[in-house]
């Protein structure tokens, strides 16, 4: 009986967790738009399972427990206070789960620092409270502000679909290019985070730090400064909008053609 | 003097003192920290003079490879400079010895003093990244509207393990201003 | 055990000064509990009322209660006062009462320094809360304070800093306090291994005490000197590098949140035994677990920084020491679950507690191993999974656990019953609301919802309402728990010595209440 409401119980976990795992938007994490991304969500299944059954072991034992070895129904203790057997396996076992664990996890890291042979880098510089994105190749400079209105903010006016997730000029990048980025900042210690792209790079006043990554599909993908930086840090969004080479190139011509009038003006 | 033939007291005491040594020892730590951090983590600092760098033999050229290097410019918030390096990248051979060359101008009607703050990405680069003679050496002095460019020479050690990353060379210019009474 | 008892009756040991006075120059170990206690219950419910006006203003999107500016000071306070406030000086107030009871000891080894440790605690808290007050208001920058941004904090941080200093001198000279007696004033004839588990978590805690506070210390005076003194610390300009304020910061940071759970695992290893009604499993190893926790939480700090710009190496080598710290924590879980295997099982109070702790550790500690993984940690630093995490480990693990000895000791200390129908609604209350707010956090941190924001996107909207309504009711749930220990207090059922039929150890060999001076005489432990 016991038995039956374990197995229910695991099931019953792991089915939303997996689906979850597996990138539902509402429950889990963003889908995936990259490599690093996917193999991130795959980590994370990982890891999820792995600790769903312990948990499972451990809240089935402690509701056995409860239930079977009550003063109520005349249960005497049984006086013991060790087992050697049980003690090695149970320090054992979960060091080699431990290790089981590091070994992909290791691959990821390395791959999520490697920012050799780049196709292009992009620096990206925090301020408070906006971002500036300088095309270091393509020579192209414009910042990038929070275009929610701010009666929206205060409740003067119905929120919009991307409220507080949108911007006057996104990040514009080609698909399936390896962009570097290089981040810094002006001010305080920012952080540059796109959740589908799983880059998350801080922004350190004086140092430059690098990252990659690069898109698989066309999209807007749309992120966040995670690292406290004052009283607008939530109003400091990330949008990133990738497109196919020859439309960037597109973009990138135009970009030229305005550019004494975008090239880095402060909003 | 044995624990054994003291009173209960002293011992207590004896302990305590040991103890608070214990405590002050880490506080000595967490300042010692700063310039073991400094020496672990392998930033350069804008003390270290010319000397050091300058003495170094000159190293033989691994035409093999070529490393990548790109430079990169930053003006901190209140200096009301622009500043920018003449070539956006180079490819170079470790051992080379490279000159590059950075512009930078006073765009303000005072004079001003600034300091550039070297920051290499990736980070490891540093430990293999030898500067001869920079800018970032001393105070940099512009009157209102001056433009001057200023020298890098530096090379790439030979020693950088084979896969080589792009280099970046970045500097921060930050404005220096009169000390305060401290 | 043979125990020689006190013969003198309770009354007559009643201290001669009453009053204010009394409370002021006391050195007795169980008025400096009571007032510990009394202390960090008022912390808490400050702390408390933080927390309910930053679930309000996160109830909906868009701004409606309070501006960004102040959001910011009440998550930076919410934090330092209920982590400096609430937590730690409950665990010493527990340490005061228990530690000489369960030791044989008359008192703590320095009486005066005790007295001394408290004090300096109302002082450093008035410092702290008077900092909103302060131009610019309180500390805005994170409870973790990191520079360059608490660098251009105005005087509210100052006080903060100060009132840190303050803080870490009674946690220090309280640590200092607390090894010399159990190291030197035990009974004769309790060895190390015959002390309870409580001993051995809160040794362990005061040493990490002893190794972090003052690098604490120096950290936020570093921070004092790049502020006010022209040093370059934290500041590239002049050298220095911000990061080195989050080392330091987090060298400090990590085995704080050990010194936050420890002592509870301490008394959650007196109260499993107790109503399980059979010794606890394994003793040894729950010591050599507790040891290896308080020395690999000195190695893994770095996991806090994932997102810094580290080497890979440095990325692999914390989080290679966070996956190690796992196991020595799973397995005080399987130890306690092994005192329960096969036990006679009663459920009062203390034991609800204490399983409840073991149900929400679980999860907190399962999300931590999942955070140790570094790329899936980049993916969800500074979002509400980390918020998620932290409140599981530390408000349900550290906060039931010392409910759960609340519940066990009050009729040790008071001499009556607690109502045990009031301590059930308790139970069920918080833990039914505390899952209610924390668990949609995990799933908001997930789908990339930042922490440390006053509004957010539309899509978070749902999980926020249900974390803030969950909030609320924890919140509610506490006044009961407020209401239920001043009942106790004012009266009850008379408590028996032994109180509960399975408690073992020195102070259920004391009359309830205990006297005020107890163990005057040393017991001889066989």
């Amino acid at each position: 009986m016991t038995e039956l409401a374990r197995k229910l119980a695991v099931s019953a976990l792991l089915q939303p967790a997996l689906a979850f795992a597996a990138g539902e938007p509402s429950l889990g994490f963003q889908p995936p738009q990259t490599v690093v991304a996917r193999q991130i969500v795959d980590l994370h299944a990982l890891v999820l399972s792995i600790c769903i059954v312990i948990a499972a072991v451990v809240f089935g034992v402690m509701f056995y427990s409860i239930v079977r070895f009550r003063k109520a129904a005349g249960r005497e203790a049984k006086q013991f206070h060790g087992n050697t057997t049980i003690e090695v396996l149970w320090t054992v076992i979960p060091c080699l789960i431990v290790a089981g664990i590091a070994y992909p996890a290791t691959k990821t890291v390395i791959e999520m620092k490697d920012t050799t042979n780049p196709d292009m880098t992009i620096k990206i510089t925090g301020y408070q409270w906006k971002w500036r994105y300088t095309y270091v190749d393509d020579g192209i400079d414009f910042y990038s502000s929070l275009s929610t209105p701010r009666d929206q903010i205060e409740n003067q006016a119905p929120k919009g679909e991307h409220y507080l997730l949108e911007v006057d000029h996104p990040l514009v990048v080609p698909v399936g290019k390896k962009i570097r980025i290089l981040t810094t900042a002006d001010d305080v210690i920012h952080s540059w985070f796109v959740p589908a792209l799983a880059v998350k790079q801080d922004a350190i006043p004086g140092f430059v730090r690098d990252s990659w990554f690069k898109v698989d599909a066309p999209g807007i993908y749309r992120g966040a400064c995670t690292e406290l930086c004052g009283k607008e840090h939530g109003f400091m969004p990330v949008v990133v909008e990738a497109m196919p080479e020859k439309d960037y190139r597109d973009w990138v011509a135009d970009q030229h053609a305005k550019s004494a009038a975008t090239a880095a003006t402060p909003q | 003097m044995k624990t054994e033939t003291m009173t209960d007291v002293a011992r207590n005491r004896m302990l305590l003192a040991k103890l608070s040594l214990a405590a002050l020892g880490m506080f000595g730590f967490g300042y010692l920290l700063a310039p073991l951090y400094d020496r672990l983590c392998g930033a350069e600092r804008v003390t270290q003079t010319a000397a050091k760098d300058a003495a170094r033999p000159v190293t033989r050229v691994d035409s093999s490879r070529t490393v990548a290097v790109q430079y990169d410019a930053n003006v901190h918030g209140s200096l009301h400079w622009s500043f920018r390096p003449l070539q956006k990248t180079s490819q170079v051979h470790p051992g080379e010895l490279v000159h590059i060359r950075y512009e930078m101008t006073n765009e303000s009607d005072q004079p001003m003093i600034g300091q550039a703050v070297p920051s290499y990405a990736p980070p490891a680069a540093a430990t293999y990244f030898h500067k001869i003679e920079c800018f970032c050496f001393q105070n940099q002095a512009l009157r209102p509207h001056e433009t001057k460019t200023m020298p890098v020479v530096f090379l790439i050690d030979p020693a950088i393990p084979g896969d080589l990353p792009t280099i970046t060379l970045s500097y921060t210019f930050f404005e220096v201003r009169p000390r305060k009474s401290a | 055990m043979q125990v020689a008892l006190d013969n003198v009756p309770a009354v007559a040991q009643l201290p001669r000064q009453g009053g204010i006075l009394r409370w002021i120059r006391t050195t007795n170990h169980k008025d400096i509990g009571t007032l510990y206690l009394f202390f960090s219950l008022s912390m808490l419910l400050v702390g408390g009322l933080m927390a309910l006006t930053i679930r309000a203003e996160l109830f909906q999107p868009g701004l409606q209660i309070v501006r960004p500016e102040f959001f910011n000071q009440i998550t930076s306070m919410h934090g330092l006062i209920m982590i400096f406030g609430a937590i730690m000086p409950a665990f010493v107030g527990f340490a005061n009462w228990q530690l000489p009871l369960m030791l044989g000891a008359p008192d703590m080894a320095f009486p005066r320094l005790n007295n001394l440790s408290f004090w300096l605690l109302p002082f450093a808290a008035v410092l702290l809360v008077a900092s909103f007050f302060a131009p610019g208001g309180a500390t805005a920058a994170g409870w973790t304070l990191y520079a360059p941004l608490s660098v251009q904090m105005g005087p509210g941080m100052d006080m903060a800093i100060f009132a840190i200093h303050i803080l870490g001198v009674s946690s220090i000279v309280g640590a200092l306090n607390i090894i010399v007696t159990i190291l030197n004033m035990r009974a004769p004839g309790m060895t190390l291994f015959k002390m309870p588990l409580f001993a051995w978590t809160w040794l362990v805690t005061a040493f990490l005490l002893l190794t972090i506070m003052p690098v604490l210390a120096g950290t936020v005076t570093m921070l004092l000197f790049d502020r006010h003194f022209g040093t370059h610390f934290f500041d590239a300009a002049g050298g220095g590098d911000p990061v080195l304020f989050q080392h330091l910061f987090w060298f400090f940071g990590h085995p704080e949140v050990y010194v936050l759970i420890l002592p509870t695992f301490g008394i959650v290893s007196a109260v499993i035994p107790t109503f399980s009604r059979k010794p606890l499993f394994g003793l040894r190893s729950m010591v050599a677990a507790t040891c290896c926790i308080g020395i690999v939480a000195c190695a893994v700090w770095a996991h806090h920084m994932f997102t810094v710009g580290m080497p890979v190496a440095a990325q692999l080598f914390f989080m290679y020491s966070t996956l190690l710290i796992a196991v020595p924590t799973g397995i005080k879980v399987f130890n306690w679950l092994a005192t329960m295997w096969e036990g006679s099982l009663t459920f009062e109070t203390p034991m609800l507690f204490a399983i409840g702790f073991l149900f929400v550790f679980t999860i907190g500690g399962l999300t931590g191993v999942i955070l140790a993984i570094a790329p899936v940690d980049i993916q969800l630093h500074q979002t509400y999974y980390i918020v998620a995490h932290f409140h599981y480990t530390m408000v349900a693990s550290s906060l039931f656990g010392l409910f759960a000895g609340t519940y066990y000791w009050l009729p040790k200390w008071t001499g009556h019953m607690y109502d045990e129908k009031l301590g059930q609604w308790h139970f069920w209350l918080t833990l039914i609301f505390f899952n209610l707010t924390f668990i949609p956090m995990f799933f908001l941190g997930l789908a990339g919802m930042p922490r440390r924001i006053p509004d957010y996107a539309l899509q978070f909207t749902n999980l926020n309402s249900l974390a803030s309504i969950g909030a609320f009711g924890f919140g509610l749930t506490q006044l009961l728990f407020v209401y239920t220990v001043i009942k106790c207090i004012r009266g009850g059922p008379r408590a028996t010595a032994q109180v509960w039929e399975g408690a073992k150890g020195l102070e259920w060999t004391v009359p309830s209440p205990a006297p005020h001076h107890t163990f005057s005489t040393p017991p001889v432990v066989e």
